[in-house]
């Protein structure tokens, strides 16, 4: 496993998103309310690119005809078969237990430790000023 | 949103052979004005098309994504999903490395319309759009024969229109016609597609005019999805309890977007109960899944996920591995990726078949 | 009697209504005026044209041309010959395809007591469905409420085709009433006709219409699980009967692929459809549309449950010649199970041999 830079944190702003590629992998690294996640971005059910999904929230029912609605902002749809995945731990909503996207490690550092630190900084120059979003992958 | 993808997260496998049975090109209303009369662009613009089930705009069981498409199937210079050639060309030709695509166009065709004059006029006008737009720019492509088939006489004079024409591959029809596709009111169809030489595709929707079940209307989207393989079960039925085959002895049908692990018990089915009761249809002189087997040909998206392999490999040796055709149903959502779709533990010559051989002895491509 | 000495239940056999006379004693003074005033022949269902093959086999038919028509009759055939121990019996008179709904209503009661006099009174070994007029679902408790407390009644009866589907929620008081008293919903073949039975229209042939009635299955298990039936009941049971059975694992695999990636649209169904299937329905043997032996082993694999099949013999219909209902092909080690165990798994009442243990 290696720690890969791949964006400044302004580049990834509070429910927004960015598809990097780390290690020949193509990873989608989200930014829910601050928190940041990164995920494989081949849905593991059929391979379609979840950078591209649509971002929900979690819609659960009680019983038939009401619908409890949480977590704006924390499911991300795969663009293809609309298969629901919890940002947070990568399960996917209709199987839990079998199929999950793949979870990356994710941090946040400040700069100052990365200018002379060993990492790779993916297609950008980093600076002290900044706070940076790492990827362990 | 910081998406911008540089270049391809995959290349293309350009060792796998592949012909997709099911592409939907969109045309505009004003892409197929030139190919209207004042009269019928003026219609449309005032009255609009009218489907049997009355909204304006969308349908009765709203789609899951907007367009029934796939999210990243919007061409980045505007316009809706497969409306772009140059972006369906590298999205989904290129990138897959697929040799044909035949097209089965969907919007605005005009098939089923109320208005059977205006199903004619748009039909004739979506096939000109097609060859002139389309498979003229593109000769991966081959293009469908839409027609207005509540209209059995204007859907033969459009048959004979495109006859011997090289750049269409089948007649196209809906699964949701106003009577089972057996009745005799659609046989000059068949008549007109055996002349011709073209297959009859029948890809699902349309709205029939009569509730979506046997048992009324459901409520949901997923139902609907469920109801295209029933309805798909109906007029195979039709088809075979009517005696089309014994009358069209070369009438090929493909059924396209219909799944096809139901079709093993549907042929059981119909055997069963034709030895029974074949005094009713004495005209049906074979055991009907014979007829399934000789004259039907299936896509195979959207493809059945079991819980084993095996389950599935099954199913596609009793339908038989020469008739099932690859389709990606692209851009629509529950489109299946050409690389992934299919069992691994296919023999090669079995993967060839469903990928490319079935479709080009079918379609008799290069 | 303990379940080791069963040697099958019998959980589809159907009893006909010799003529529509028969049920004057079940009917009060306005309808018998109605019938004879207006000229009412029959309420036979097209779902079984009485001469068609199906309907009867020709062994089975008596001098009139009728089968079934008397306890006594079940009795030669389903006990004495494919040695039954109990049958459920399913009467398929056409009351559900009545429009006027007091009309309805007067025939259903009227045929749920010809059942339990005419049948179920001459042999203990017999039980029934109660049939329920769908056309007033108020109406349809009443009923159920009404012939309940008759245990002999072990189940509730519909058919596969109705107005709307059956997993609506104007159903839903009748499968609490059935969910109340443990009583399975039984859906069996045929249609009240309010629809085409395709929905491509009215078929030419009736071979087409009897051919889609597993279509018919199909939606209402569609029905049932997409508007949650099962979250709202999750004690009720539901026996498919005459359906077909093979084409159910296709279903299933279409049905739960949609919902994986459709839920959002039907929250509360929250698992796989499959496993939803597995635990709540049933389906009864006869026909089994499958031919060859080692394709029905094979089916049977492809259901991937042990506890799903119910035997039945379907007496008179003419599903099978000779004297064996069970289908070449069914593996041995699950003929314990269908001809017995999942039978009485299913039938709570059937886990008593006589009504008053029951009820201890």
């Amino acid at each position: 496993m290696a720690r890969h830079i791949v964006a400044p944190v302004g580049e990834i702003p509070a429910g927004g998103r960015k598809l990097v590629s780390v290690a020949g992998r193509a990873i989608v690294v989200f930014n829910v309310a601050g928190e940041f996640f990164a995920l494989n971005n081949r849905c593991p059910h059929r391979g379609g690119s979840l950078a591209h999904g649509k971002l929900t929230g979690l819609l659960e029912s009680p019983q038939p005809g009401k619908y409890r609605y949480s977590r704006p902002g924390e499911i991300i749809r795969c663009p293809w078969h609309s298969w629901e995945f919890d940002i947070r731990t990568g399960r996917s909503w209709c199987d839990p237990q079998r199929l999950r996207a793949r979870q990356y490690k994710v941090s946040v550092e400040p700069g100052a430790s990365l200018v002379e630190g060993p990492y790779k900084a993916e297609t950008f120059p980093v600076t002290v000023e900044n706070d940076y979003v790492v990827v362990e992958a | 949103m910081n998406i911008e993808l540089k270049q391809p997260l995959r290349t293309a496998k350009s060792k796998l052979s592949i012909v997709d049975c099911d592409i939907h090109p969109r045309a505009s209303l004003e892409d197929l004005r030139p190919y209207l009369s004042n009269h019928w662009w003026h219609y449309i613009q005032t009255y609009g098309l009218r489907q049997r089930h009355g909204h304006v705009k969308g349908y009765p069981f709203p789609k899951p994504t907007p367009l029934a498409s796939r999210r990243d199937s919007w061409p980045p210079g505007g316009g809706p999903p497969a409306s772009d050639l140059d972006f369906t060309r590298e999205q989904h030709l290129d990138f897959y490395g697929i040799e044909h695509g035949i097209m089965n166009p969907l919007a605005p065709s005009g098939q089923g319309d109320q208005n059977a004059e205006l199903s004619a006029a748009l039909a004739f006008a979506i096939n000109e759009w097609q060859v002139a737009d389309w498979v003229r720019r593109e000769p991966r492509f081959k293009a469908s024969v839409v027609v207005p088939y509540e209209d059995a006489v204007a859907s033969v004079a459009e048959i004979r229109r495109r006859a011997g024409n090289r750049d269409f591959a089948h007649v196209l029809l809906l699964s949701r016609t106003s009577e089972a596709l057996g009745r005799r009111r659609y046989w000059p169809i068949f008549e007109a597609a055996v002349e011709a030489g073209l297959p009859v595709g029948v890809h699902v929707f349309g709205y029939s005019g009569w509730a979506m079940t046997g048992t009324g209307w459901p409520s949901f989207y997923l139902e609907e999805g469920i109801e295209n393989a029933t309805t798909t079960q109906q007029l195979i039925a039709s088809m075979i309890m009517e005696g089309v085959f014994e009358r069209y002895p070369d009438l090929k049908v493909v059924l396209i977007e219909t799944g096809f692990a139901w079709l093993p018990a549907l042929g059981w089915r119909l055997d069963k109960h034709w030895q029974r009761m074949r005094d009713e249809v004495p005209h049906v002189k074979r055991p009907p899944s014979e007829y399934l087997r000789e004259h039907f040909w299936v896509s195979t998206q959207p493809m059945e996920e079991t819980d084993k392999a095996e389950q599935l490999i099954d199913v596609m040796e009793w339908i038989g591995f020469d008739r099932l055709l690859f389709a990606s149903d692209y851009p629509h959502w529950d489109f299946d990726d050409p690389f992934l779709s299919l069992p691994p533990s296919l023999s090669d010559a079995r993967r060839r078949a469903i990928y490319a051989d079935n479709a080009r002895a079918l379609y008799r491509l290069a | 009697m303990t379940m080791n000495g069963l040697h099958s239940i019998d959980c589809d056999v159907h009893p006909t209504v010799p003529d529509i006379q028969a049920l004057f004693p079940y009917l009060d003074e306005v309808w018998r005026e109605s019938i004879e005033t207006r000229g009412i022949l029959s309420l036979e269902s097209a779902s079984y044209p009485p001469n068609a093959p199906i309907t009867a086999r020709p062994d089975w038919r008596g001098p009139d041309g009728q089968a079934a028509t008397s306890a006594a009759d079940i009795g030669r055939h389903v006990f004495d010959r494919f040695k039954s121990s109990i049958a459920i019996c399913n009467c398929l008179y056409g009351v559900q395809l009545v429009l006027n709904e007091d009309m309805a209503v007067a025939f259903t009661r009227a045929l749920n007591d010809w059942i339990a006099k005419e049948w179920l009174d001459r042999d203990d070994r017999l039980r029934a469905s109660i049939v329920v007029p769908m056309q007033n679902v108020e109406s349809a408790v009443e009923e159920i409420e009404r012939c309940a407390p008759d245990r002999r009644f072990v189940q509730i009866l519909v058919l596969a085709m109705q107005e709307v589907p059956l997993g609506r929620r104007q159903f839903w008081p009748i499968y609490a009433a059935a969910e109340r008293h443990k009583l399975p919903l039984g859906i069996h073949a045929g249609s009240s006709y309010r629809h085409p039975v395709t929905a491509l229209g009215w078929p030419t042939y009736y071979v087409e219409d009897y051919v889609a009635q597993a279509q018919g299955f199909q939606s209402q298990v569609a029905s049932l699980i997409s508007e949650g039936v099962f979250a709202k009941f999750p004690a009720l049971k539901v026996v498919l009967m005459e359906s077909g059975v093979t084409w159910l694992p296709g279903f299933l695999w279409r049905f739960s692929k949609y919902w994986r990636g459709l839920r959002t649209e039907v929250p509360w169904v929250d698992r796989p459809p499959e496993e939803i299937v597995r635990e709540h329905f049933r389906l009864t043997l006869q026909p089994f549309d499958t031919p060859a032996p080692d394709l029905v082993e094979r089916a049977v694999e492809h259901l991937r449950c042990d506890d799903m099949l119910l035997y039945s013999s379907d007496f008179p219909h003419w599903q099978f010649d000779g004297d064996d209902p069970v289908p070449a092909g069914i593996p041995q080690a699950l003929r314990r199970k269908i001809l017995v165990e999942n039978p009485v798994a299913t039938y709570d009442r059937l886990k008593a041999d006589r009504p008053e243990e029951a009820a201890r």
